[in-house]
């Protein structure tokens, strides 16, 4: 992979434009640097190089010296150093950085070989692009633009291919699109380690194809989807959905796990279509699993809570049951929820002066983009003084308190209090008022529901397994009958007898910056795209559950490694 | 997967001549076909997990090279060859009779599981073309006297077999 060595700095000339790059650095890479764009295909800054689509050509020169005496050869002309180009073109993916390397990309004779590269590539594709769902954003087409001929000199038959093959559950091939830049076979070795994508026949048949017998069914099969030039892997929920240059990008992030993957949701009139993986190359390259693509599905989801009520009404309700048992609440915040609702659910718990509990989500990591903490946010809940320690699964500490007849009111912010483990009796014995977004056992015995919105309809931001605080925006509005995570918790609080909170993220991070010691001196405009990491020392001893993953080892395991 | 003892021998044998497993992909197909007399995809798994490799990459393997068969053939292998020297001289006259004689297409086993009839490229006999291998036997000049001949000659084989 081309991570290059951070230290060393060469000097390297690309279209005229001089810049200082680390040694090794590709020059596609370095061009992008100077803003020279070497089209290419088989070349993914995340995968090993293997040089095979020949669309990066390059011409390549070095400063001339005198073979004897090693003094550099001056060109009278210019009274620069000569420069001595390479006649025949150099594939610019496998060509890396080295003090004095000259690179033109724009000449006669580079435009010559990305014609031909074209030429040949186009020989044997349908053309298809009109029912093509990588239209739009198909290297291909884009190049054809700059590089086509606009017509073909192609009188011999095109190959016939499989048009559609189910590779796994979730990706179909068209092997006629397929340009063979062997992207998706890298991915499935190098990343997903799952090897079983290949090419057979090589040669004027090559055809891409899955060992018999076998599935592309890891839990990552879709970023071949993303990282396919063309439009030969395409996504089975997505095909023939909608055109991509009809969809508005958001950023958000994959709240699967504490991983944190960054992400982009795309929507059109208020619907999300997908969502694809966003560079960060301190959380997730360029990647995320398959299973955070789904979670966009809860926002139209069957299960879906609205109220019909209005929320001033709801919040009437909800004051008169907190009214009625006062000092014997308690709150149950969320792993799920924002770093911004986390400090207004323990300015809820202080207002109501109870208890604060949170319930943990665990299941086995991957190793890769999925942690064993399946709750987004838990360091959010941490680092805001929502809790002090991790979370258990149950809620046996708060059972005992209701048993005790210590509790009688429950605010639920988000959570099934049966799936954490309270009992039909013990909640028989409480009033519920319980906030989330989907139907639950709890909502469904709760005195007050409170509709609020998924993580698409709403921004904020979240802490993932590395402490780095990352922010989503909203891609989508929220149904009718469901309120402001925000709004909801800022009027409990004042129905609760608190202090006035303000109920808009630049409200609430006013407070979070004056009041929360790790993120002192921040406001959410100001977290960067790619997320800030935060002091953890606090919490440095607190025996975490997550394994090592992409861009993470855990701290204890660190230490003692 | 069931392969003589001689044969597992020498695959342990050649293994270690390679500086990488992996190397040892291609002659381990070819003992394999010898055995067996096709690559069947038993095979394929079998190469894969002795070389600490993906069945994927042997496959890939198997399909490049047009000598490692995925199926079974007849007991003889006529291979008649259709590169430009051979073709221009008649080549596909040869092939189409040898067709007709054993009432089989190319690339077929005949009905009695006996001939099976290929084309395969530039044998490295250009100067006395049209040639065929039958088997390991190379035959020179085979126009459609010569192929009736061989044709003959391989069902008088067959009789004296059985
Ligand atoms: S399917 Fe796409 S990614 Fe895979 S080899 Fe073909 S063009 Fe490349
Ligand atoms: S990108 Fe360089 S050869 Fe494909
Ligand atoms: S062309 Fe037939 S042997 Fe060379």
């Amino acid at each position: 992979m081309t991570s290059p060595a951070k230290t060393e700095l060469v000097t390297v000339n690309i279209d005229g434009k001089e810049i200082a790059v680390p040694k090794g650095t590709n020059v596609i890479e370095a061009a992008r640097l100077v803003g020279v764009d070497v089209p290419h295909y088989c070349y993914h800054p995340k995968l090993s190089v293997v040089g095979n689509c020949r669309m990066c050509l390059v011409e390549m020169g070095m400063p001339a010296v005198d073979p004897a005496t090693k003094a550099p050869v001056m060109d009278p002309a210019t009274g620069c150093q000569k420069i001595n180009w390479i006649p025949r073109p150099q594939i610019g993916c496998a060509t890396n950085a080295s003090p004095g390397l000259h690179i033109r990309t724009q000449t006669p004779q580079i435009r010559d070989c990305r014609e031909g590269v074209m030429e040949f590539l186009l020989i044997n594709h349908p053309l298809d692009c009109p029912i093509c769902d990588q239209a739009g954003e198909c290297k291909l087409q884009e190049q054809s633009t700059g590089y086509g001929r606009g017509y073909s000199r192609f009188v011999e038959q095109k190959n016939v291919k499989p048009k559609r093959t189910q590779l796994g559950p979730r990706v179909t091939l068209d092997d006629e699109r397929c340009i063979l830049c062997s992207r998706c076979i890298r991915f499935s070795k190098e990343i997903a380690k799952d090897d079983v994508l290949g090419f057979i026949d090589r040669g004027s048949y090559s055809t891409l194809t899955c060992y018999p017998g076998r599935k592309l069914e890891n839990n990552y099969s879709l970023n071949t989807v993303d990282i396919c030039p063309v439009g030969a892997l395409t996504s089975t929920d997505f095909r023939f959905k909608m055109r991509v240059w009809f969809l508005k990008q958001t950023n958000s992030l994959d709240t699967e796990s504490s991983v944190g993957a960054n992400t982009v949701v795309w929507s059109r009139e208020g619907v999300i279509y997908r969502i694809t993986p966003r560079r960060n190359d301190a959380v997730n390259d360029t990647w995320m699993a398959d299973s955070g693509r789904l979670l966009y599905k809860a926002v139209r989801a069957e299960s879906r809570l609205t109220a019909k009520d209005s929320l001033a009404a709801l919040l009437a309700r909800a004051e008169t049951i907190l009214r009625l048992s006062p000092g014997l609440a308690a709150v149950v915040g969320s792993g799920q929820s924002s770093v911004e609702e986390q400090f207004l659910t323990r300015q809820l718990a202080h207002a109501l002066n109870a208890p604060a509990y949170l319930v943990s989500r665990t299941a086995e990591g991957d190793g890769i983009l999925v942690s064993a903490d399946r709750n987004p946010n838990v360091r959010g809940a941490l680092v805001t003084g929502l809790v002090s320690d991790l979370p258990q699964p149950y809620l046996d500490d708060l059972g005992e308190a209701i048993d005790r007849g210590d509790v009688r009111t429950v605010v639920s912010v988000g959570e099934d209090l049966m799936a954490a483990g309270l009992s039909a009796t013990q909640l028989a014995k409480i009033s519920v008022i319980q906030l989330g977004t989907q139907v639950c056992a709890s909502s469904v015995a709760a005195s007050v529901v409170i509709p609020t919105l998924t993580v698409f309809e709403k921004a904020g931001t979240m802490i993932n397994q590395q402490f780095r605080l990352q922010r989503f925006a909203k891609a989508v509005a929220g149904p009718v009958g469901a309120f402001d995570d925000l709004e909801v918790l800022a009027r409990l609080i004042a129905a609760a007898g608190g202090p006035a909170e303000p109920s808009d993220l630049a409200g609430v991070w006013t407070r979070l910056a004056a009041e929360i010691p790790a993120l002192r001196g921040l406001s959410y405009a100001a977290v960067p795209e790619t997320g800030v990491v935060l002091d953890a020392s606090p919490w440095a001893s607190l025996p975490f559950v997550e394994g090592e993953s992409l861009h993470h080892r855990p701290a204890l395991v660190a230490a003692s490694a | 997967m069931n392969l003589k003892p001689e044969t597992l021998a020498r695959i342990d044998e050649v293994i270690p001549h390679y500086p990488s497993k992996r190397s040892a992909t291609l002659p381990l197909l070819h003992l394999i076909q010898e055995d067996v007399g096709y690559i069947p995809q038993e095979a394929i798994e079998w190469v894969a997990a002795r070389l600490e490799l993906q069945p994927i990459n042997v496959y890939e393997v198997v399909t490049f090279y047009p000598m490692f068969r995925q199926k079974p053939i007849g007991r003889r292998h006529v291979k008649v060859c259709r590169t430009l020297s051979c073709a221009l001289l008649g080549a596909y006259r040869t092939c189409e009779t040898f067709e007709r004689e054993f009432g089989v297409r190319r690339g077929e086993v005949s009905a009695d599981g006996e001939v099976t009839v290929d084309f395969v490229e530039c044998l490295a006999s250009c100067g006395t073309a049209p040639v065929v291998m039958i088997d390991d036997a190379l035959h020179e000049k085979v126009d459609v006297a010569r192929t009736q001949e061989l044709s003959a000659q391989i069902r008088r084989e067959a009789a004296a077999r059985s």
